[in-house]
């Protein structure tokens, strides 16, 4: 199973503590996702692919990631620009596509490659425990960075008990095709993976009672604010009021 | 016989899942400081959920739990005893659920109320004792069943416990592993209760063997000593053979 891929790897955006990097993504996240202008969006995907550069994660690996996000975007191009109303650009038999619409579905192709950029370059590239470790010293609710811990923690338990579900499927000749057989077949995998997740919880908990579990988590990890981390978010926080205010302001350039 | 003696004394204990029959029917069982049982049995006779009981998992529908001369009833009283009992899971994936090794290990700790750099240092040496230096930062998923069963032994061993409770600590694991654990057991040198179906581990780390079965322990306390003669194919190779029956002597 993939996770964590890009994790391991030793550059200026791996070693920068990951709370700077957290907050950096979210914020930027959240400005690139409300801003709508052109001028905005473009310096935006730039900074992503140069923190993406900067982070040295391997170009094909990342194309490798782009592509389940782009796949979605294709479908808006062959939506967006046919439903939008305002100028007509050209049209394909009845349907008539907008320079609206074309507008709007670059925005979109724009912000969400950017933000992707970025959430590789920034968090992909934190390992996950330090991440959960991150979001508990932000103050994130306890229940969220645990769930978050033992989501990651299970994970790879759930996926190979669906594994071995699997091939229990697959040794006795089971060929999915459209019929009720197979419908009913999955869903008893589903059903079988839930109960037994249900089961595993279950004894995890206890194990975790025995060794003195009384609903508290206490955290071994502790980080320090180096000086390249305060520069780097002074940087960052920089560029993103930066494209705030380009995106705010009526300033023309 | 004196009492006090005894680390874990169970009087007539019952126990019945709500869909089926007694798993336990009044059964007894009592241990005393420096003594390691073995337990045996067919499958589903009740060996893990006497250990779960010993430890509050489970609850008797009836009968008394003394542990350290103190009756155990209430959920308050066992969290003393988990404490002083440490219970090791059949599968480990159960037992391990931090991230990386060392925080694992030192969850115990910090749930006794150790300070983050004694827990780690708790931790640490733990592992050592167990071989298991420089394992700190591994990440649990990722080690193999044998790393993933001493480093929950590391889990229980790092509460510091007076009692191991041993759910088939070697089941599933390679020769040397299993080596590494008999003779981790015999250096600990602490009370415990070992299930498993494995009878030269038994043998080599319990003083008696009681087998279960209806719902009760009989105890063989006699050893008797007997070899096994046989002749077949791969002879030559060290090897294993499958579970013995106490109630079949040969």
């Amino acid at each position: 199973m993939m996770v964590e891929g890009f994790a391991d790897g030793d550059s200026l955006i791996h070693r920068l503590d990951p709370r700077v990097k957290i907050i950096v993504a979210a914020l930027f996240s959240t400005i690139v996702a409300v801003s709508d202008r052109f001028r905005v969006l473009l310096p935006a995907l730039v900074i992503g692919l140069i923190l993406v550069m900067l982070s040295t994660v391997p170009v094909k690996k990342l194309f490798m990631r782009l592509v389940p996000v782009n796949g979605f975007i294709i479908f808006l191009w062959l939506f967006l620009p046919f439903t939008f109303d305002g100028e007509p650009l050209f049209a394909v038999g009845p349907l008539v596509a907008t320079n609206e619409g074309v507008y709007h579905a670059t925005r979109i192709t724009l912000k969400s490659n950017a933000i992707v950029v970025v959430l590789i370059a920034l968090v992909a590239s934190t390992p996950v425990f330090a991440l959960g470790h991150a979001l508990h010293e932000l103050r994130i609710p306890n229940k969220i960075v645990h769930l978050f811990f033992f989501t990651y923690r299970y994970i790879h338990v759930m996926y190979r008990e669906y594994l071995r579900l699997v091939n229990a499927m697959k040794i006795r000749n089971f060929r999915p095709a459209t019929n009720i057989h197979t419908y009913r077949t999955f869903a008893y995998l589903v059903g079988m993976l839930l109960v037994k997740s249900h089961e595993r919880a279950k004894r995890v908990y206890n194990a975790m009672l025995c060794r003195g579990f009384r609903g508290r988590f206490y955290s071994l990890s502790r980080f320090s604010l180096k000086p390249i981390d305060v520069i780097s978010f002074i940087l960052m926080l920089t560029v993103i009021l930066g494209l705030a205010v380009l995106e705010w302001t009526r300033i023309t350039l | 016989m004196d009492k006090d003696n005894f680390i874990i004394n169970l009087t007539d204990v019952s126990f019945a899942y709500p869909d089926g029959a007694p798993v336990l029917d009044k059964l007894n069982l009592q241990l005393r400081r420096g003594e390691c049982l073995g337990l045996v049995g067919p499958n589903g006779s009740g060996k893990t959920t006497l250990l779960h009981i010993i430890v509050g998992l489970l609850k008797p529908s009836s009968g008394n739990i003394e542990i350290f001369g103190k009756t155990a009833r209430r959920e308050e009283d066992f969290q003393g005893v988990r404490q002083r009992v440490g219970l090791l899971f059949q599968d480990a994936d159960d037992q391990l659920f931090h991230p990386t090794v060392l925080e694992d290990v030192a969850f115990g700790p910090l749930n006794l109320g150790k300070s983050r750099d004694e827990a780690r240092a708790i931790a640490g040496e733990t592992l050592e004792v167990l071989g298991l230096a420089g394992f700190e930062d591994r990440v649990t998923y990722k080690l193999s069943g044998g790393e993933k069963r001493l480093v929950s032994l590391a889990t229980v061993l790092a509460m510091g416990p007076e009692v191991l409770l041993l759910d088939e600590p070697v089941a599933g694991l390679d020769e040397a592993t299993e080596k590494r654990i008999i003779d981790i057991l015999k250096d600990l040198d602490l009370s415990h209760i070992l299930v498993s179906h494995n009878i030269d581990l038994l043998a080599e780390t319990t003083h008696y063997i009681g087998y279960m079965i209806d719902g009760k322990i009989s105890v063989d306390e006699e050893r008797v000593p007997h070899t096994h003669v046989h002749v077949h194919e791969h002879g030559r190779h060290t090897h294993k053979h499958g579970p013995h029956r106490l109630d079949k002597k040969s």
